[in-house]
């Protein structure tokens, strides 16, 4: 099976005795319903223990997954009457970056989304979903245009991280994502985020300066890919494993933080197995926080996103030897 | 003595080293130079800044070396000294790392911020320090830069930083990831309001803070050969299989690509920042004229 992840294999390998136990019943007339029953009850159990528990490891794993869907996948599945819109106006149109406009029911909006390739000749095209500067200042100009027209500004992060290339250089990568968080916290309209897949470093960060951002259950975020992170920490890029231990990646630990607020679930086994499911639980999700933010008016929604990036950070008070908790009420205050 | 023993091979006897790598030299006394290896005396080496006497390579300088040669003398007030990181992650490692990093600098953080005047402008200032924990950017340092770009906003003072890292502190993975975008956004509101901020580029400054504050200046000046970019150069080479040339990166070749204003010598930055400082000195009359 090209699709099973390898923790997957004892549920799969159960499941391929089921179906060889049910094609030796047809064949020899024998009835073995009691045994394939229990069989199947023993397998949904096994796959509702396997994934309430998925570790770190194991859900960047089907946070990578190569079904997974896509940015172009879920803008297709949720909005209404898409159309696409290309370039930055001032190089190139990055196909590592995609967006334009739909709408989210009756509701306008102006979506944007890293997008990864579907086969390998689609990946090289869109250099993995690695974003290049003119890819940031795609979005930028979508999201500028959104601003201007008053429409909400939908975003999927789904990117190891921006393009590490010698032209990305030349042409301004540092500059690139450093505007593109300036300028989205700047925008008075909602702006909603959603990690549906791999949120890597500044690159997606450069998305991701929301009034809101919300994560699929199986998503993974963090500041270095864990391959990343184990190789600069201990040598050794095959501690990935340990890297998604230690830094904390799942959208559990990032509600916890107050980095996200809120996980949207899966379809058992990962979003790669129900598309139009994964779709409607993201769709009921932002019609909700849309729902809420667009009572604000444009001050009040740049207050708002200002205030969740402010009080984001846990450090303390040298004199005071301040736990987190008063450390961050300290935080708090200071943005007052 | 046989003839044959004539053309037989010496032996020589190996003097063991004292320990000392080659080309070290006393600690303290003399320095040598990391470009042209040209070694000097420290004291002189001081009293030219730090940069090399014969080839200008700019030493890499503490926080507080950087404040004493920028700002007017005995003028400075510290801001949120007593910030200092948490281990919100429990990061395998990284209390013990922080306690060694304070022990090694002599600093409780990778910036210094704080508030005194620059060839007799006021100004707000935040420094940051490569020799903490190569400079990076966890929560105690995102949140200094922070307060101090709220401080130049509340103060209508000019903010200037001197950036130096090795880019976001992966010890405090999301959190650090979310310091570029909480200082991008206190610079958002700064700027619109017409703050003016000077952002000067040292060597090395890397990834997530080149891709937050350090890179949204509304003038951007750098020192000599002071490497800046987002990737590094290994990871560079590495994805395109290329070998990268030597000047990638460099304070020159970025102002070649147009990411930069101006490269500055050290000895010239101070006045070029109160020449930058003494233009935007008269807004309050431009203001009143609108």
């Amino acid at each position: 099976m090209g699709n099973e992840l390898p923790f997957e294999k004892p549920i799969n390998d159960l499941r391929q005795k089921i179906t060889e136990l049910k094609a030796l019943s047809e064949e020899k007339g024998i009835d073995f319903s009691e045994e394939i029953a229990r069989l199947e009850d023993k397998c949904k159990q096994m796959e509702e223990e396997l994934y309430s528990e998925l570790s770190p490891a194991q859900k960047m794993h089907v946070a990578r997954h190569h079904g997974r869907p896509t940015s172009l996948e879920f803008i297709e599945s949720i909005f209404d009457d898409f159309i696409e819109l290309h370039g930055d106006r001032l190089y190139a149109d990055d196909l590592a970056i995609v967006g334009g406009i739909a709408k989210l029911g009756d509701i306008p909006v102006t979506v944007i989304g890293h997008q990864r390739g579907k086969d390998t000749r689609d990946n090289i095209a869109r250099f993995f979903g690695s974003p290049h500067p003119e890819g940031f200042r795609k979005a930028l100009r979508f999201m500028t245009q959104a601003n201007k027209f008053n429409r909400p500004i939908i975003t999927f992060i789904d990117t190891k991280g921006a393009y590490p290339g010698n032209t990305a250089e030349e042409r301004g990568q540092s500059e690139a994502i450093a505007r593109n968080l300036r300028e989205m916290a700047g925008f008075g309209v909602p702006i909603i985020c959603v990690v549906i897949g791999e949120g890597g470093s500044g690159g997606a960060l450069a998305l991701g300066v929301g009034n809101r951002v919300l994560m699929l259950e199986n998503a993974i975020y963090s500041v270095i890919s864990p391959n990343g992170a184990a190789s600069i920490l201990w040598k050794d890029a095959s501690k990935a494993a340990e890297a998604a231990e230690a830094m904390k990646i799942t959208a559990k630990d990032l509600l916890e933080f107050g980095v996200i607020e809120e996980i949207i679930p899966e379809p058992r086994g990962g979003a790669h197995r129900d598309l139009a499911v994964q779709a409607g639980y993201i769709k009921n999700s932002l019609e909700k926080h849309l729902k809420e933010l667009r009572v604000l008016n444009a001050e009040q929604l740049v207050e708002d996103r200002y205030n969740k990036f402010r009080n984001i950070g846990h450090y303390r008070l040298a004199e005071a030897e301040a736990g987190n908790d008063a450390s961050r009420a300290e935080a708090a205050n200071s943005s007052q | 003595m046989q003839i044959k023993d004539l053309f037989s091979k010496k032996k020589y006897a190996t003097i063991p080293s004292t320990g000392s790598k080659r080309g070290d030299v006393p600690e303290g006394l003399m320095n040598k130079c990391n470009k042209c290896g040209k070694i000097q005396y420290s004291k002189e080496l001081e009293k030219n800044l730090k940069v090399c006497t014969s080839c200008s390579y700019h030493f890499r300088l503490s926080a507080w070396e950087r404040i004493s040669i920028t700002m007017d003398d005995n003028d400075f007030v510290e801001y949120d000294a007593d910030i200092e990181s948490l281990d919100p992650l429990d990061f395998p490692g990284y209390a013990g790392k922080l306690e060694q990093q304070k022990k090694k600098s002599g600093l409780k953080e990778a910036v210094i911020t704080g508030e005194g005047t620059i060839g007799g402008y006021p100004a707000v200032i935040a420094v940051m320090s490569f020799d903490f924990f190569s400079g990076s950017m966890g929560s105690a340092v995102g949140e200094k830069i922070t307060r101090a770009i709220e401080s130049a906003h509340e103060k209508q003072l000019p903010l200037l930083i001197f950036s130096t890292s090795g880019g976001a502190r992966m010890q405090e993975s999301i959190l650090s990831l979310m310091q570029m975008a909480k200082t991008s956004a206190a610079l958002s509101k700064f700027q619109s309001a017409g703050g003016l901020f000077i952002s000067v580029f040292t060597d090395p400054t890397m990834g997530g803070v080149s891709a937050s504050f350090a890179s949204l200046g509304d003038y951007i000046l750098a020192e000599p050969g002071a490497v800046v970019g987002f990737a590094g150069r290994l990871v560079i080479e590495q994805t395109i299989r290329q070998k990268l040339p030597d000047n990638f990166q460099t304070a020159e070749f970025n102002l070649q690509h147009g990411q930069l204003d101006k490269v500055v010598h050290r000895k010239d930055m101070k006045h070029t920042l109160t020449k930058l400082l003494d233009m935007h000195a008269v807004k309050e009359v431009a203001i009143s004229g609108e």
